[in-house]
């Protein structure tokens, strides 16, 4: 058997022996503020785990580097994953000190370059692998399961954002529960208004240019300054306006974060649902129209489903979009995982910072993976043709 | 029937269709031919009102096709374009269905209609109602076009350079099958072509249209004969007229009493055919068979050189 060399392979290969052999494993410190002190996966982990481990990302290194089916990588590069997740949890057992509440063990650069390695190794073959899109769906799920069983188990309940996590758990599901109500909310509402919207730019086309302009000044707003071009406004409203404020309109809090997401999202529904229009065969939108379909028949029948995969990428643009951008609300009072991030800054605590960004990134991926699979699926006669 | 009167379309300044007035009896095919521009789309798509007119009346069996409102003449019109306009969204079998569907026919009846169109045009209704058009054949994706076009029985068919996208060999099959169709469901078919060899083989009438103007109207032979105008003249092609004459006639036209030797021809082939055979053999008359394969007479290169001479 001929042996060769997968190029992106060998930069995984190098990542992963890097983040194995020279980086940091995990992080002691002796209370959550002090700077930390690397510990390398031999001085980290119990001799069993540190060999595991060792064992792992050696067998994955070899297998990345060679010419390897797709189904083997990804096999050991989710395997050499799970061994990471359980290693790090038996790395804090193993560096706290017995009887000490003080100290924090969390995962140090070696851990997260091994994690990002192995991730690319599994992102690689599965790109290779063209799964389906209820199998992609069916490895997410694993995945997060596994995550799930692994938080329930206890088993990182040393590690120092665990600790974290501990001492706020009421307002972590709080948070969460804004996070998701905003992101999701504030799609909603520009799905309801952008797709009638962008309709009606394909169907006048003398309104397209100006309202895709000013969509686009919008997008081009930082978001604070955004925030604060509506604090004004909307404190004007809750001031004048009978029962607004009673059903939430600030200036400051959820609804200027709201509105901001609801603007930002705006621009990728409209301009999707022209592409999606613009796209749509003139010979199916003249042979409808010549056998006798109302307009309104024709929109809903013909233009609409055809463009219906370009719009859903746009609603898929805005939900990732969205899930990361609403991070920012909690500088305005607006609540979410930002909430942590922001604290975690002001307080030089990093795990706090991370109790943020963690679900906030985890919440995207599934966010993306599964509305890819709903696009992909939502368009049998495009498949079709590409496995033709 | 198709009664057409001083129908006008103006564009801002620009006049499109020009005073067109024409006749279209039922169950008979009628051509719109032309050069590229000429205004044979627009004539078309005034009948169905996918264009309204400037001016003039367009009636369908005594009615002004203004009564209905234009979605609903459409459904009673079929309409067949060129590149087919399938939806590909939508299966072979939804898309013959489109219109019976919008009609409200219910689906034992739909799905009756679906599988009886696809059996006469040749397509399996088990194997292709179920794929997407862009599973077919360009052949294919013609042919459930035409159709979905007659799925809810119209009297009068539409179609705008139906064939432009197949190539030769698919397309006289297609001319063919058409011809069978419209025999079968004796349909009135108002067809556009810029192809006079398409006119002639498909036509009981052409309309020759230039700049707008319907400049004649005729049968194939009349035009043949009495070319109206020199664009006409030069449209059919000087060189081609004997040939085209030769090839709007079966060899029936042509039999003359006598035997002759060699493989014989049958009385439907066209006389462009039967002389075809006679030079490409060498010889002077062939034995002509009738439709049950007896031998009725036959036809000789002197008769057929008489046949296709013009008038003196
Ligand atoms: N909607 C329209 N607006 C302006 N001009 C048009 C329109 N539709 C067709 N025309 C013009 O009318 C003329 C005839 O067009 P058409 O009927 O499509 O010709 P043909 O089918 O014979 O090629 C062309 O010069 C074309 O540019
Ligand atoms: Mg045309």
């Amino acid at each position: 058997m001929q042996l060769r060399v997968d190029k992106l392979g060998v930069i995984t290969a190098a990542l992963t022996a890097y983040g194995a052999f020279l980086a940091p494993f995990a992080t002691f410190r002796a209370n959550r503020i002090v700077a930390g002190e690397g510990r390398s996966i031999s001085e980290a982990l119990p001799p069993t785990w540190a060999a595991l481990v060792l064992l792992v990302v050696i067998v994955a290194i070899i297998l990345a580097i060679l010419k390897t089916p797709g189904v083997l990588r990804l096999a050991i590069a989710l395997c050499a994953l799970a061994v990471l997740a359980l290693a790090i949890g038996a790395a804090a057992g193993q560096l706290t000190p017995p009887e000490n509440t003080y100290a924090r063990v969390s995962p140090a650069s070696g851990f997260w370059l091994l994690l990002f390695a192995l991730a690319l190794l599994a992102a690689d073959a599965l790109t290779r692998l063209r799964p389906s899109p209820l199998v992609r769906v069916a490895i997410l799920s694993a995945v997060l399961g596994f995550i799930a069983v692994v938080l329930i188990s206890g088993a990182w309940d040393g590690l120092s954002l665990l600790k974290e996590y501990a001492s706020r758990a009421d307002t972590f599901w709080a948070e969460a529960g804004k996070h998701v109500m905003l992101a999701l909310g504030s799609l909603a509402a520009a799905t309801a208004v952008g797709i009638p919207l962008g309709v009606l730019c394909h169907r006048v086309p003398r309104l397209r240019d100006g309202l895709l302009g000013a969509l686009n000044a919008i997008q081009t707003i930082p978001s604070i300054a955004l925030f604060g071009i509506l604090i004004a406004p909307l404190g004007w409203i809750a001031l004048h306006v009978p029962g607004a404020a009673a059903i939430g309109i600030r200036g400051i809090g959820t609804a200027p974060a709201f509105v901001a997401l609801f603007l930002y999202s705006l621009l990728p529904i409209v301009a999707n649902t022209v592409v999606g229009l613009a796209g749509v065969p003139r010979e199916a939108n003249e042979a409808a129209r010549g056998i006798g379909m109302t307009d309104f028949q024709r929109l809903a029948g013909i233009e609409f489903p055809l463009a219906f995969p370009v719009i859903l990428t746009g609603i898929r643009i805005v939900l990732v979009q969205n899930i990361g951008l609403a991070t920012i609300a909690a500088l305005i009072g607006g609540g979410g995982f930002g909430v942590f991030v922001f604290q975690g800054v002001g307080q030089t605590a990093m795990d706090l910072v991370l109790l943020g960004a963690v679900p906030t990134v985890l919440l995207a991926f599934t966010a993306a993976i599964v509305l890819d699979a709903v696009i992909e699926t939502a368009t049998p006669y495009h498949n079709r043709v590409q496995s033709a | 029937m198709i009664e057409i009167e001083g129908i006008t379309k103006r564009y801002g300044e620009t006049t499109v269709v020009k005073d067109v007035s024409l006749t279209i009896a039922p169950r008979t095919v009628t051509v719109i031919v032309g050069t590229s521009g000429s205004g044979k789309t627009t004539l078309l798509r005034m009948i169905n009102r996918l264009v309204e007119p400037t001016s003039g009346t367009i009636r369908l069996d005594g009615e002004d096709n203004r009564t209905l409102p234009g979605f609903e003449l459409r459904r009673r019109i079929g309409y067949a374009i060129q590149g087919h306009g399938l939806f590909p969204h939508r299966t072979v079998a939804q898309n013959i269905a489109t219109v019976p569907t919008l009609l409200g026919w219910d689906r034992a009846r739909i799905d009756a209609k679906v599988a009886e169109l696809l059996t006469l045009f040749q397509l399996d209704p088990a194997a292709f109602g179920p794929r997407y058009p862009h599973e077919l054949s360009g052949g294919q994706q013609q042919r459930v076009g035409v159709a979905r076009a007659l799925a809810a029985e119209p009297k009068v068919l539409l179609m705008d350079e139906p064939f432009g996208a197949l190539d030769p060999i698919i397309r006289a099959k297609a001319q063919d099958d058409l011809l069978a169709i419209q025999k079968h469901f004796e349909t009135t078919i108002v067809l556009v072509t810029h192809d006079m060899e398409e006119a002639f083989h498909l036509a009981d009438r052409i309309a020759v249209m230039d700049k707008g103007e319907v400049v004649q109207y005729a049968t194939p032979a009349e035009m043949l004969v009495k070319p109206a105008t020199p664009f006409v003249e030069s449209l059919i092609g000087a060189g081609e007229r004997p040939f085209r004459l030769l090839a709007i006639e079966t060899v029936a036209d042509a039999v003359e009493p006598g035997a002759a030797e060699g493989e014989a021809i049958s009385s439907t082939a066209s006389q462009r055919e039967a002389l075809s055979a006679l030079l490409w053999s060498g010889r002077k008359a062939l034995p002509v068979i009738g439709p049950d394969g007896a031998v009725i007479g036959k036809v000789s290169l002197e008769g057929l050189a008489q046949r296709a001479a013009g008038p003196a």
